[in-house]
């Protein structure tokens, strides 16, 4: 169970989709942590991967409109884990202006930022009539 | 996953609110809901004792912040306790280490506090 993958097993993908609440988030969270942890990640890295695949969960939900479910998809891929978070609303979730008070503005700011300071690359895909791809990476050290 | 919240008074007019397990999305309401009542209350110096949560997300961030902004307009003060290094290491990489007292110690926190 805990043997270092072997080559021709990094092509494995791990697909699961939790229904758009957030009393889901933490089951998405735990398994994203599984798959790094097979994929033999540090603790720390794991611990890393958790909470931005959480933060992306998170805004999911809390700014995806019309998305009832998320979709989360993990792949061994180019040396490391490459996981998308894919939402169905149709105002995206990377889209950061809207009214807000001040402290929800520094919370949801802070979502971004973590995601961006805890993995190595991360980026959007934004389709108005299919929803939002928001693809992270984290590199692999061996 | 779960989410312990215990409200004591401590010396003085301070109180301590302890905190165990995950705060995120779904359990952070619960956390704002204890501060908040404090706060109503007329308590505005604080320690958090975050010696017991494992994870903590934005939310769970933006609910202390909120907390602290909320004292400090009465004067008042949030310290944390914080001993777990992932949970410092989000403090650190967002900057909040600079507007929360962290400290090791119940006894430090509340010693800062006055």
């Amino acid at each position: 169970m805990n043997q270092p993958l072997a080559r021709e097993d990094r092509d494995d993908v791990v697909e699961i989709r939790i229904p758009c609440k957030a009393e889901w988030v933490a089951l998405a969270r735990l398994s994203v942590a599984a798959v790094a942890s097979r994929l033999q990640f540090s603790i720390d890295e794991i611990e890393d991967i958790k909470l931005a695949v959480a933060e992306a969960c998170t805004s999911v939900i809390q700014n995806a409109k019309g998305s009832t479910s998320i979709e989360i998809r993990c792949e061994a891929a180019n040396g490391g884990l490459r996981v998308n978070v894919h939402d169905f609303g149709y105002d995206a979730h990377a889209e950061p202006i809207r009214a807000r008070d001040i402290e929800e503005e520094r919370v949801g700011g802070l979502g971004v930022f973590l995601i961006r300071s805890l993995m190595d690359d991360v980026s959007y895909d934004m389709h108005p009539e299919r929803g939002t791809d928001l693809v992270m990476f984290k590199r692999l050290l061996v | 996953m779960d989410i312990k919240v215990n409200v004591r008074e401590a010396q003085g007019d301070c109180y301590v609110v302890d905190l165990g397990g995950e705060i995120d999305v779904y359990t952070s309401p619960k956390v704002k809901d204890a501060i908040s009542e404090l706060i109503d209350r007329g308590v505005y110096h604080l320690v958090i004792n975050l010696e017991k949560v494992r994870y903590i997300d934005s939310t769970g961030l933006g609910v202390l912040i909120g907390g602290l902004k909320r004292v400090r307009e009465h004067g008042g003060s949030v310290n944390l306790v914080c001993t777990n290094a992932q949970i410092r290491k989000i403090f650190d990489i967002t900057g909040l280490v600079k507007i929360f007292g962290i400290f090791e110690s119940e006894d430090a926190a509340m010693k800062a506090l006055v």
